[in-house]
């Protein structure tokens, strides 16, 4: 692994939060680089640290000690604003629950991190927006609204929308956790086509499953980083997806 | 984010909850109209109350002659003779803070008419004493300065004294009474004004023109008083003074010497308007002052719901990047209030 060539670096995180009068460690020394062009699972159980970890890496949160370097920029001393943009333009999340605006278009959905670029024209938004939700296979479905949609078809327009500022990385949380098995794996079918062409993708889960499927695999436990797997050969997720029943025949 | 994005999706989330939108700017419509109609209606009353309270009279300022001591018997105010005719037309002529001015001289006695009779109250005045006291023509007109001039024989009646010299209800007008042995003519009936607030009968008045009674009933050449208006009821005081001064040089009176007028203002009936007035405005305060209140309150709390049910909608928009200007900016489309609720949300 070429090291020179990471997008995330992170060194000595730890994250305190004061409880009470307690202090609870919830990363207690995570090290780790993760370069251009994988796909990272990190699992762990619950109270493992692992949405700590995504806050921080999501620049969502900062840390306690320890430095963050996302694609370049260290994070740990930036402003808040100097996060948002950062979020913005780097940074694509796809989350559990999908987050989509209710009562609002595909497309719509879709255009809105572009909203929050001023560099970005109302006319090239719209186009790739379209692109991307041609990527997750919506085309079709971009006039039709979030709650008009199937749980897939809603993680697929999250993906797009995550697609859309051309981000240096994916951030997934649970992705998969609120669809079935068959959609799960369409979907993951989505992320291992994303990874073929060469995105940063990091997908949180407690699903010990879907380890296989991803590029490298960081297991967590009680804050610090207890196995760290490079997976040489992913499973084909688009295989698995083919074997599963389909009920709609 | 520019400030078209931010009306659009501000418009679009209007039009994504219409019915709330519809209800909130109903209250708010409602809110605004009821302070308005209320202040309105509370203007409305004051005035209609100022009004009758003018209708009293309270700009009414009344000259009589001052009593006096010869030399060392003080005389009734009454046998006084220090108004005349020139005083009079020198504050008709000189003043600037009075609108009205007329002389007065009564005398009571009976009138007759046929086979009616009935005391009452003859007053010599001139036309600007309708104005004065706000007593009206109902009927017939006012006589005019020529029969001031010729001291016409000529006279309005009081309801009153028309109910009781012509109880047959017939029209009095053009016909002739007598007040003791003078006929008069009838020109005119009063305005009914009824009872005073000393229950005293404002229609118990019959008026004729002042050189009339002075010339052709009492046969004196002074005046008993002098009835004047203040432009308002605000400058009554400076119209006190201008008077004062007036009477006082053409009197030739020395700078140490008292007044041989007497000068009587509506003081009281005044300072009962003001606290009226007062009274009223400290009432519409309060309670435009609670409606508001109220009506605050109830879009605070619209305000307040709408951010709380956002804090997803918020969170993710932080998620994809928005700052917390680009959050507050957005609400602030909606409305102000909802700032305060948007930063913690944004903070925490």
């Amino acid at each position: 692994m070429d090291n020179t060539d990471y997008i995330i670096k992170v060194e000595h995180l730890r994250r305190d939060f004061q409880v009470g009068g307690e202090t609870v460690h919830a990363l207690r020394d995570v090290s780790f680089t993760i370069s251009r062009g994988e796909f990272v699972t990190i699992m762990g159980t619950s109270g493992s640290g692992k949405s700590t970890l995504l806050n921080i890496l999501g620049c969502l949160d900062t840390p306690t000690k320890g430095e963050y370097v996302l694609d370049g920029s260290s994070v740990r001393t930036m402003s808040k604003n100097d996060r948002a943009r950062l979020r913005n333009r780097k940074i694509g999340f796809v989350f559990q629950n999908y987050n989509l605006l209710p009562k609002t278009t595909a497309i719509e959905n879709v255009e809105l991190p572009l909203l929050y670029n001023p560099a970005v024209n109302a006319k090239e938004r719209r186009q790739r927006a379209i692109e991307a939700l041609e990527a997750v296979g919506l085309k079709d479905r971009m006039e039709h609204k979030s709650n008009q949609m199937s749980g897939g078809q809603q993680q697929r327009v999250a993906i797009a929308r995550a697609l859309v500022n051309d981000p240096v990385i994916i951030l997934a949380d649970e992705a998969t956790g609120n669809l079935d098995t068959r959609t799960s794996y369409s979907i993951l079918v989505l992320f291992q086509d994303l990874y073929a062409k060469g995105r940063t993708i990091i997908f949180v889960t407690h699903n010990p499953d879907l380890a296989a499927y991803s590029s490298r695999n960081i297991v967590l436990r009680d804050g610090r980083v207890v196995s760290d797997v490079i997976n040489p050969s992913p499973a084909s997720a688009r295989e698995m997806y083919a074997s599963l029943p389909n009920d709609e025949d | 984010m520019n400030i078209g994005n931010l009306l659009k999706i501000a418009l679009k989330a209007l039009n994504n909850n219409k019915l709330r939108c519809f209800l909130t700017m109903l209250g708010i419509i409602i809110g605004v109209a009821s302070v308005i109609t209320m202040l309105a209606i509370g203007q409305g009353s004051k005035n209609s109350i100022k009004a009758q309270i003018s209708e009293m009279g309270s700009n009414m300022i009344m000259i009589h002659p001052g009593n006096m001591q010869r030399g060392s018997v003080r005389q009734s105010a009454d046998d006084m003779q220090t108004l005349k005719i020139p005083d009079y037309e020198a504050l008709r002529d000189e003043t600037s803070y009075i609108s009205a001015v007329s002389p007065m001289v009564n005398s009571s006695g009976q009138f007759i008419n046929g086979n009616n009779n009935y005391p009452s109250s003859l007053y010599g005045i001139t036309p600007d004493y309708m104005e004065i006291r706000k007593v009206s023509v109902a009927d017939g007109e006012m006589f005019d300065e020529a029969d001031i001039k010729s001291a016409a024989k000529v006279c309005l009646l009081g309801k009153t004294v028309v109910d009781n010299l012509f109880p047959d209800g017939s029209n009095p007008i053009g016909r002739v009474v007598r007040f003791n042995k003078i006929p008069l003519t009838v020109v005119g009936v009063l305005e009914s004004k009824g009872t005073n607030s000393m229950g005293m009968d404002q229609d118990d008045v019959v008026l004729a023109p002042y050189t009339t009674v002075m010339k052709r009933v009492l046969a004196v050449d002074y005046l008993q008083s002098i009835f004047c208006s203040a432009l308002s009821e605000e400058m009554t005081d400076q119209a006190t003074d201008e008077i004062t001064s007036i009477l006082r040089s053409r009197h030739k009176l020395k700078d140490d010497a008292d007044d041989d007028f007497d000068i009587r203002s509506q003081q009281e009936l005044s300072e009962m308007m003001n606290s009226t007035s007062d009274m009223m405005t400290v009432l519409l305060a309060c309670i435009a002052g609670i409606s508001l209140l109220v009506g605050g309150i109830g879009i605070m709390n619209i305000m307040y719901v709408s951010v709380t049910e956002r804090t997803r909608e918020i969170g993710l928009r932080m998620s994809i990047g928005a700052r917390g200007i680009d959050i507050r900016n957005r609400d602030r489309q909606h409305t102000p209030a909802a700032q305060a609720a948007v930063s913690r949300t944004c903070d925490s």
